[in-house]
């Protein structure tokens, strides 16, 4: 009746995971209980559930990976904990089966649960502004994606207290993912939850994608859209052609699970190399799809927080595509030792090195856009500057990774660890928190706190090059990856200087929330009435904070770069003739939640082989998107009285500063 | 920010990427456009594994001794005259025509489902005679590939059974026509994924 | 605005004239029908010089591929169907990768990863 699930399933003998879903489970009851008492359910699911509009399903992407980054930094914290302990002959307090989950949950959150949701969430608030339109390409697929993805959170979480998690790494690799080695539910919760949150993924890359290309404001061609909306293509175009390898690699691992199929085997003619062929394949581009939205943030921060146009655009846009068709040559880099011959392996080294080429282009692009600026230091800047150093640190130690005589003592080390977290960290985290900071003030009205913004980027800064500098030097030692224990007890101090610095992220983190609760409590002293509160330069910033759903009630007309600077410098004429033209929205719609739903319900019934419920999740999946198809009633209207009056008060406003 | 004052004369000489918004009709046909290649992206990476494991047989049928080419040739003769059928229903839509789209729509499902029934003629052959995709990694990869391309055509005939209810329902408005169009984009593109399949797996084979 | 209507370029798979479009069909599928037809030959007949056929079945394919393209699916190199060629020339770029690189990359690996007394066994 229920296939594999019993009460077995549900980990009552071990007291973390039981104390964490205790936790988890009373949090969760107060805030649903809060909701309840102050009546806000029709607020919630009229204004964000349902919501089409880009604005509120980009909040609601970076609220998802903010709460996600506490789950995947407890996983962090538990391994620093472990190691900083388990040195010598010592066992720590996680055994081995518990660790591997713990490192497997770990990576897989972190890339898929915060870095993705966060980089799509800040493209999906800002490009429409930016490029001057209303919304993007297909609003309702942007609702679905998203819910899509929260289907595949919320399955991970579940892992935690009902089955296990995979036990194989962040990527699964085969055979250790078949299902003779493992044959428990781990690994199908992975694969379902990827599977589920990759389709939500795709369809937000062809939006964007879509959005960039077919929709722009009058008058802005290619070359004068801001660099942001560049990166953005670059990342979306790397989803739509990278996302279906995933897509295939795991479906062929999940027939081999289910049905006994010899894709990956041992047996049979399987070939488990291929799966590590394949999913690098999509795994690389991946990187690059984190990394690119966070330079185009960088290159928006520079630009504003210098008082200067971003030095050599054309250079930056040649070096973003170059960046995006270059991604694609270098895959085999993540498994130069798994027997390639040297030929193979020295034009993957090679291409790896030429890959750094336009990064450097980029940065020194930036370096020379803050040369001779009058530079104002708010908390973007901080991060920004904080970038520079640690990613130029990273990258250096990718490249001589590149190189395969070098690979092949350092691949799975600490040291690849540490390239890595000093990559996205040092590149995606903090490029995603200077993003946040930014247009935090667009999205809700007020800044935010400056003083505790900076403190949490000092704890994130610090505590990152405490954390994982020792790693670069543990590695060099020998120390592996993925390991629950060690014998030399003279890597320990090492260990323990890590775990310092995970607990200054920990503050940081901690600081990060801080700010947030400070910043809703006295946001009447940093309110922002212009629209425009750090002297930008890009269309966003000539609407008010936040925009309205329609975001601009006349439809620009761009006639350079800088669009929005370019009007200032020419005094643009005052608001007060505002053409009555009515504004046509589309309307709100469920049934992005309830195709999650539905997906929730058959993802656990194949994790859990429950043959008959994942039935009913495909048929409820379906009967959603028959409702969908017959929807005729799509639109509603604004009328021009309405659009006249929010923009008469959002003028008086900005008069009154 | 100025409100637009071009002339037509003017209009003329502005380059199409400064036009400003494309019109709905683009806008959806390129997403589709994008999402078609997507989804033949998926296939390549099935291909990949296909061309690495054809030799895996595992001591059992190579695909020379499994594969009927006369069966192979009627499946294609269904799909390309399909791909034409929907051709014809896609000029009859965009001309509103209802009463030549239906029989149109008509042809291309039977033509689809002959395809179909065809193909699981085949794969029921292989399953009863031991040669199922849980055999070898060869036959894993061929039922995958294969199956995934009919899995596509099963969707598709069913995509066209809901279009043949929307039109009947919803008249031939523009949302309908736009997801026609879609249809015949998707449609097409299955016709191009099995040229690929029938050169290298069924024409290619050792 | 009716100079609108060619913003960013055309979606794929519309044009305009009704005969035209007829034509268009009936053409792709003369041309689809003959290429079909010679792939089928190709593949086994003795006529052709053997270790020639797998080019030529895949010279076959690619024609007909474009065949669809041209006349089922309208994409041509008109400046309003730009968009819709770069995204077709990026996704035969990723597809030529991810098959030719694959089969490449798992070759190479199969090579050096032979057990020994395979490869002895082929030194032969």
């Amino acid at each position: 009746m229920l296939g594999k699930l019993t009460w077995a399933a549900i980990p009552f003998d071990q007291p973390i995971v039981m104390g964490t879903v205790a936790v988890i489970g009373l949090v969760g009851v107060v805030i649903l209980g809060l909701v309840t008492v102050k009546g806000w359910w029709a607020y919630l699911w009229g204004e964000w559930i349902t919501s089409v509009d880009h604005k509120r399903i980009g909040v609601m992407y970076v609220l998802l990976a903010l709460v996600m980054l506490v789950r995947g930094f407890a996983d962090a914290i538990m391994m620093r904990s472990q190691l900083a302990l388990a040195a010598g002959g010592a066992q720590g307090y996680l055994p081995p089966e518990h660790y591997d989950q713990i490192f497997s949950a770990h990576g897989t959150i972190m890339i898929f649960f915060v870095a993705m949701p966060f980089v799509v969430g800040l493209m999906n608030f800002v490009v429409p502004l930016q490029l001057g339109v209303r919304d993007v390409a297909f609003p309702v697929l942007n609702n679905v994606s998203f819910w899509l993805t929260a289907a595949g959170v919320l399955l991970v979480n579940v892992s935690l207290f009902v089955g296990e998690f995979a036990r194989t790494g962040w990527l699964a690799y085969p055979p250790l993912s078949e299902i003779a080695y493992s044959p428990g539910v781990g690994v199908d919760y992975y694969l379902w939850s990827l599977q589920i949150s990759g389709i939500g993924t795709l369809l937000s890359g062809i939006n964007l994608t879509t959005t960039i290309l077919k929709l722009r404001a009058p008058g802005m061609g290619y070359m004068r859209m801001p660099i942001f909306c560049w990166t953005a293509l670059a990342s979306n175009l790397l989803i739509v052609a990278a996302f279906p390898v995933m897509t295939a690699t795991f479906a062929m691992l999940l027939l081999d699970r289910y049905c006994g199929f010899h894709f990956f085997t041992n047996d049979a003619g399987g070939n488990p190399m291929m799966y590590v062929n394949l999913i690098w394949i999509w795994g690389h581009p991946e990187v690059y799809i984190l990394i690119l939205p966070a330079f185009g943030v960088f290159s928006e921060v520079v630009a504003s927080f210098s008082g200067k146009p971003l030095f050599g655009y054309r250079s930056m846009v040649m070096a973003t595509m170059a960046i995006c068709v270059l991604s694609f040559l270098v895959w085999l880099h993540h498994f130069f030792t798994m027997g390639a011959g040297a030929d193979v392996n020295a034009f993957f080294g090679i291409m790896t090195m030429i890959i750094a080429v336009p990064t450097g282009v980029k940065v020194f692009n930036w370096l020379f856009t803050l040369y001779g600026g009058r530079i104002r230091f708010a908390v973007p800047m901080y991060w920004t500057l904080g970038f520079m150093v640690t990613f130029v640190i990273g990258g250096m130690t990718g490249v001589l990774m590149a190189i395969p005589p070098a690979d092949f003592v350092l691949h799975n080390s600490l040291f690849l660890i540490a390239h890595f977290h000093n990559t996205a960290i040092g590149g995606v985290l903090f490029g995603a928190m200077a993003g946040y900071n930014y247009w935090f003030p667009k999205a809700f009205g007020f800044k935010l706190d400056e003083r505790l913004g900076k403190a949490s980027f000092w704890c994130w800064f610090i505590g990152f090059y405490l954390a994982f500098m020792p790693l670069y030097a543990l590695g060099l030692m020998g120390a592996t990856r993925r390991m629950q224990h060690y014998p030399d007890i003279h890597w320990q101090p090492l260990m323990l200087v890590a775990l310092s610095g995970a607990v200054l992220i920990l503050f940081g983190i901690g600081l990060t929330v801080a700010q947030l609760a400070v910043s809703i409590r006295t946001r009447e002293r940093r309110r922002d009435l212009t629209g425009d509160p750090w002297n930008g330069r890009t269309l966003e910033w000539s609407t008010s904070s936040p925009p309205p759903a329609w975001n601009f009630a006349r439809v620009p007309l761009v006639e350079s770069t800088d669009a929005y600077w370019a009007s200032k410098q020419h005094k643009h004429e005052q608001l007060g003739e505002v053409p009555s033209v009515p504004v046509v929205l589309p309307r709100n719609t469920p049934i992005g939640i309830f195709l999650a739903f539905f997906a929730v319900v058959l993802g656990f019934a194949l994790i859990w082989h429950i043959w008959w419920m994942a039935l009913a999740g495909l048929a409820g999946c379906l009967v959603v998107g028959l409702f969908h198809a017959w929807r005729t009633d799509t639109e509603t209207v604004v009328s021009a009285e309405q659009v006249a009056a929010i923009h008469g008060a959002s003028a008086a406003g900005e008069a009154a500063v | 920010m100025n409100v637009m004052t071009e002339t037509a004369a003017a209009a003329k000489t502005i380059p199409l990427s400064m036009r400003g918004p494309a019109p709905v009709q683009a806008v959806v046909g390129y997403g589709f456009w994008l999402f078609l290649l997507s989804d033949i992206i998926i296939f390549s990476a099935l291909f990949a594994a296909y061309a690495v494991l054809s030799g895996e047989t595992d001591g059992g049928p190579s695909g020379a001794a499994l594969f009927d080419k006369t069966h192979v040739f009627y499946e294609t003769a269904c799909l390309l005259a399909s791909s034409v059928t929907c051709g014809f229903a896609t000029l009859a839509v965009q001309q509103r025509s209802m009463l030549t789209a239906f029989p149109w729509m008509t042809a291309t499902l039977v033509l689809g489902a002959v395809f179909l029934c065809l193909e699981r003629a085949e794969f029921a052959h292989m399953l009863a005679t031991g040669n199922g995709p849980a055999r070898s990694a060869f036959l894993s990869a061929f039922f995958t590939l294969v199956g995934a391309h009919g899995l596509h055509v099963a969707v598709g005939l069913f995509w066209l059974v809901i279009m043949v209810l929307q039109i009947a329902t919803l008249g031939l408005r523009p949302m309908v026509r736009r997801r026609f169009f879609c249809f015949s984009l998707f449609w097409h593109a299955l016709d191009i994924v099995w040229i690929g399949v029938f050169t290298i797996v069924y024409l290619g084979a050792r | 605005m009716n100079y609108q209507s060619n913003a960013q370029g055309k979606g794929p798979g519309i044009t305009e004239h009704r005969r035209i479009r007829r034509r268009s069909y009936l053409i792709g599928l003369f041309y689809a029908v003959i290429l079909t037809l010679a792939s089928f030959w190709a593949s086994s007949t003795d006529l052709i010089y053997a270790p020639g056929v797998p080019i030529l079945l895949a010279v076959l394919a690619i024609a007909q591929m474009g065949v669809h393209l041209v006349f089922f699916l309208h994409i041509s190199s008109a400046p309003d169907q730009t968009n819709n060629f770069l995204a077709l020339a990026f996704g035969i770029f990723i597809v030529g990768l991810v098959v030719f690189g694959s089969m490449m990359i798992m070759a190479n690996l199969n090579h050096a990863m032979m057990p020994m007394d395979q490869l002895m066994q082929m030194q032969r």
